[in-house]
């Protein structure tokens, strides 16, 4: 793909005739820097239709593969025969497992999940065969041809049998206090259903692998994570690392899609195998099974709380299915057991969290990451609550609120603000300046006797913002059911509902995370220019701009270039776990300071500058196997939704008419890119509260097509009003908080909580269906 | 294969033949595959998604859904010919573009809808752009970009949108949260 190039802002004066422009003293303002909301660098190539995203490659000679998957999610195999295949015309290579070239399995967490079935198949859509032909038709027809011999076994699809029988990637159990003897005034016991979601993200999984001539490869691809798969990648080439180029191809969308290996290691073997580049991509339905998804959801809860709403305890019992393969399951069950009841202060706690191995598709990653399903659930249960006690839902949260000081369940203390100072890391000979702490704001250390607490805070500006009215006159289109002209305002019924979330961000629980960027300054034509290296993704979040924008306020310089993402420079970790604002965004505000030092003492026309720094955040500690203890989180954000809906209670139809958040950001780096985080995020959520299900069947999934899998569209989506908060986390590089994840976790369970508020019913299940809202109405 | 057939027609303003061998082959894949032509995206080839949207004659279709055996002799416009310029800028300025897999085909048809309808309101867009999908932005600001572009249009003055929502740009309180042991990890390059 081109370079990216950032468009040059109206140029300052800079020096005068003969004289070369000084490194400034520090951080200062920029017109397109920190806080403000300069167009995307890629943004002029996106509206042109000339921005190459992955399935856009196009390499001269090159060979389409494609992917023979099993139709089966439980077979042996017991032979498989690829010589009609090889026998058509234009078919170049077929490849089984035993044409793999070196370690059989890969995985991010655990290497458990073959690069071609060998003998056995535990999914539907498991890689069976790969085929290079000359166009992808042929391909298509090639796999046809392939005979397998599959012995077809009954499918373990019961999450909850599978931990009965012991089959579980992990068993998470959490203990505060004394759960067993606790008594409370008024308790709620209720189960919870959370249906798989998929990431859906529009351009599909796609990349072109192309040999490099001296038995090394080149990989372009769309991933999340360049260097995990290089990493994932490299024993099962047998090559050794530095052997294959990654490198980054235009990304649509990924949501955690991108996290596990899709195409890779196949269009490495295909190209190895046939010394010419080959290019792969799925079309939607081989999407749909060549991905993780979210992990659907079982999960028990009961809360106890005094006669004033107290939280006194909670117990969960969690079960997450993570299909066939680990995938990322170990760390979705960390976050579903350390987040499993919210950010509310409860003293006695007993939380049992599994992630089931099944034959259903394997789940993984996708936005919110463990919390959005306990989010659902511990919502759902703080609104029952209330409503037992004749409380307003507000201000039943409100009550439980923690603040600084309070202790989550895991054990960690919300403390008061610390001065310590990221640890940086640097490969030139210049020692790193300190992070010099956020400035305190007067009056923030405590004339308050309660200790101040962000969320009672968020609380209490959502309550002022006002709930849309109904309009006195409402057009058809605006009702529920919209086109379908399904009614005239009959049976249509208004609700409002509230939903509060919690996510960590960055990596927890003791990984080692860290990001790396290289800044490079030279003198171009009298003027200083910086390019930024690192092998951070650009999904589509505005991280490339956010990069640019740190280094125009720390080197005050016009012209920023990036340079591709790639595996040239070290690791960035993964553009998940909102956390790549703060990691590489510290890694980059690092190498740009180290930058500065450097230029502070060198004239630029002798030469360029280069720095290169590691970044990482507090090392945090892993949860304790029996009782979950452990400082385990970096940094946790919060988001607070209200919903409006309309439900037509004959027909079973919701209309979601308003949306209003609050969100705590740290610091806001981009508002332009943040409120487009917030808005995306919502809609996710709002996807998964009323109509997006992947369904499987005796592990046979039944609606792999944007025909029958439904994403919002421009019709559900309600205006979003966003009310974004910045309380500075002094750890983190300008006080920034994630903010990809959390507006997902608090949308679904705001919306379902409306939609209870409109129909009475107790809605256990998400997401909802027409047949929930119009059968079984509660006695 | 069937025999091949070689399609005339004009693709953004320029007169183009394509060879094609198969009579199923939709325009889509001949454009991507066959010329080159990328900036119509793929995401569905099933006519849901929308970001494949060219005008064939002026008229928006899903390019994955025609047939490129019945262009013969017609024009079609993809996000490269059939965009204003302050369409595009409006999307740039706006924050409409995210990932921007969607975006040729959502141009497309807000091209569309501001040729019938200059100055639509909410409704209506939201009626015009009801078959693209967009998995990044919520729409929200698809919606701004639309006005921004209309207002653009009709006095030919480009314009920085305000911001839409409401902020609270200060800082509140310095609060970690949480915060354990200020262990710092380990340094290695
Ligand atoms: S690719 Fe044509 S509508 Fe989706
Ligand atoms: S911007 Fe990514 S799909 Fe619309």
């Amino acid at each position: 793909m081109p370079e990216p190039t950032t468009p040059t802002p109206p140029r300052r004066a800079a020096g005068g005739v003969g004289t070369h422009p000084a490194a400034p003293a520090g951080p200062r303002p920029h017109a397109a820097g920190v806080g403000t909301s300069p167009a995307r660098p890629e943004a002029e190539a996106k509206v042109n239709g000339a921005f190459d995203y992955a399935s856009d490659l196009h390499f001269d000679g090159m060979l389409w593969g494609h992917t023979l998957r099993s139709p089966h999610p439980s077979a042996g195999i017991r032979a498989v025969d690829t010589a009609p295949a090889l026998a058509l015309p234009g078919v170049h290579a077929v490849l089984t497992a035993a044409d793999v070239p070196g370690k059989l399995h890969y995985g991010l967490i655990d290497a458990d999940q073959p690069v071609l079935a060998a003998g056995e198949v535990r999914y539907q859509g498991e890689p069976v065969a790969i085929i290079a032909a000359d166009t992808l038709d042929t391909a298509r027809l090639a796999a046809e041809a392939i005979r397998v011999d599959y012995e077809v076994r009954e499918p373990q699809c019961d999450p909850q049998a599978a931990v009965d029988a012991g089959n579980h990637f992990r068993y998470q159990p959490v203990r505060l206090g004394e759960p067993v003897t606790a008594e409370a005034a008024v308790i709620i016991a209720r189960e919870y259903t959370v249906g798989m979601q998929d990431q859906a993200p529009l351009g599909p999984e796609s990349g072109a692998a192309v040999p490099t001539g001296d038995g090394g490869v080149r990989l372009h691809v769309a991933t999340q994570w360049l260097h995990s798969d290089l990493e994932q990648l490299a024993p099962c080439l047998d090559l050794e690392p530095d052997r294959i180029h990654m490198v980054m191809a235009g990304i649509g969308g990924a949501f955690g899609a991108r996290e596990d290996l899709s195409v890779q290691a196949h269009m490495a073997m295909l190209a190895l195998a046939t010394g010419r580049p080959v290019k792969m991509m799925y079309d939607r339905a081989e999407s749909f099974l060549g991905h993780v998804h979210r992990h659907p959801a079982r999960m028990r809860y009961e809360h106890g709380a005094d006669e004033h709403g107290r939280l006194v305890y909670v117990k969960a019992h969690i079960v997450l299915d993570g299909g066939a393969y680990a995938s990322t399951t170990d760390a979705v069950v960390g976050n579903a057991a350390s987040l499993a009841v919210g950010p509310y202060e409860v003293e006695h706690v007993a939380i049992d969290a599994w992630g089931a191995r099944t034959n259903n598709p394997p789940c993984g990653a996708m936005r919110g990451f463990g919390g959005v399903q306990t989010c659902f659930a511990y919502e759902s249960q703080m609104d029952a609550l209330a409503e037992a006690l004749g409380l307003d839902p507000l201000e039943i949260r409100r009550r439980n609120a923690v603040a600084q000081g309070s202790r989550l369940i895991n054990g960690q203390i919300i403390d008061a603000p610390s001065p310590a100072a990221p640890a940086v890391v640097g490969s030139d000979a210049v020692p790193q300046a300190g992070t010099a702490p956020s400035p305190a704001p007067p009056g923030a250390a405590g004339a308050d006797a309660r200790p101040f607490s962000p969320l009672a805070d968020m609380i209490d500006r959502i309550r002022e913002i006002p709930v849309p009215a109904i309009p006195a006159a409402r057009d058809i289109l605006d009702l529920p059911g919209g086109t379908g002209n399904t009614t005239h305002g009959e049976g249509v019924r208004r609700g409002v509902g509230y939903g509060v979330g919690l996510k960590n961000v960055c990596y927890s629980e003791g990984f080692d995370d860290y990001s790396t960027a290289r800044i490079r300054l030279e003198l171009e034509d009298g003027e200083p220019v910086a390019t930024i290296h690192t092998a951070a993704a650009e999904v589509g979040q505005g991280h490339w701009n956010l990069q640019t924008q740190i280094v125009r306020t720390e080197l005050g310089v016009d012209r920023v270039r990036l340079a591709p993402n790639d595996t040239k420079v070290g690791s960035a970790g993964s553009s998940s776990a909102s956390r790549q604002s703060y990691m590489t965004g510290g890694a980059v505000k690092a190498a740009a300071e180290a930058a500065r030092a450097l230029w502070t003492d060198r004239d630029l026309a002798d030469g360029p500058i280069e720095a290169t720094r590691v970044f990482r955040h507090r090392a945090t500690k892993p949860m304790d196997a029996i009782t979950g203890q452990g400082d385990s989180h970096v940094q946790l954000a919060l988001c607070v939704h209200r919903a409006t809906v309309d439900v037509d209670v004959e027909l079973g139809l919701v209309k979601v008419v308003d949306l209003t958040c609050v969100q705590d950001v740290g610091k806001a780096m981009n508002p332009n890119a943040l409120e487009g985080q917030i808005h995306g995020g919502t809609a996710q959520g709002l996807g998964l509260a009323v109509m997006e299900e992947l369904v499987t069947v005796r592990g046979e999934v039944k609606n792999a097509s944007f025909t029958d899998y439904l994403i919002p569209t421009i019709l559900d989506m309600p205006p979003m009003r966003l009310h974004i908060v910045e309380n500075a986390d002094p750890e983190a590089p300008y006080g920034l908080r994630g903010a990809g994840e959390p507006p997902t976790l608090s949308s679904t369970p705001a919306i379902v909580a409306a939609i209870r508020d409109a129909t009475g019913l107790a809605l256990t299940r998400v997401p909802v269906r027409p047949e929930h809202l119009t059968t079984g109405r509660p006695s | 294969m069937s025999e091949g057939m070689r399609v005339r027609m004009r693709v953004d303003g320029a007169e183009i033949a394509a060879d094609v061998d198969r009579p199923g082959e939709s325009l889509l894949t001949s454009l991507r595959d066959r010329l080159g032509l990328t900036g119509s995206k793929n995401a569905c080839e099933q006519g849901e998604c929308g970001s494949c949207t060219v005008l064939l004659d002026g008229l928006p279709v899903c390019a994955c859904l025609v047939a490129t055996a019945q262009c013969e002799g017609r024009e079609v416009k993809t996000v490269v010919g059939a965009v204003p310029r302050p369409v595009r800028d409006a999307f740039v300025a706006c924050g409409a573009v995210q990932c921007g897999f969607c975006t040729p085909g959502l141009l497309v048809s807000v091209a569309d809808l501001l040729d019938r309808e200059p100055d639509p309101d909410d409704a209506l867009i939201r009626e015009a752009l009801a078959g693209n999908l967009c998995r990044c932005t919520g729409y929200e600001k698809i919606i701004e970009a639309v006005h921004v572009a209309a207002e653009a249009m009709s006095d030919g003055v480009p314009r920085v949108p305000a911001r839409s929502h409401l902020h609270h740009n200060q800082w509140i309180n310095v609060t970690t949260f949480p915060r354990g042991d200020a262990e710092t990890g380990e340094d290695t390059p």
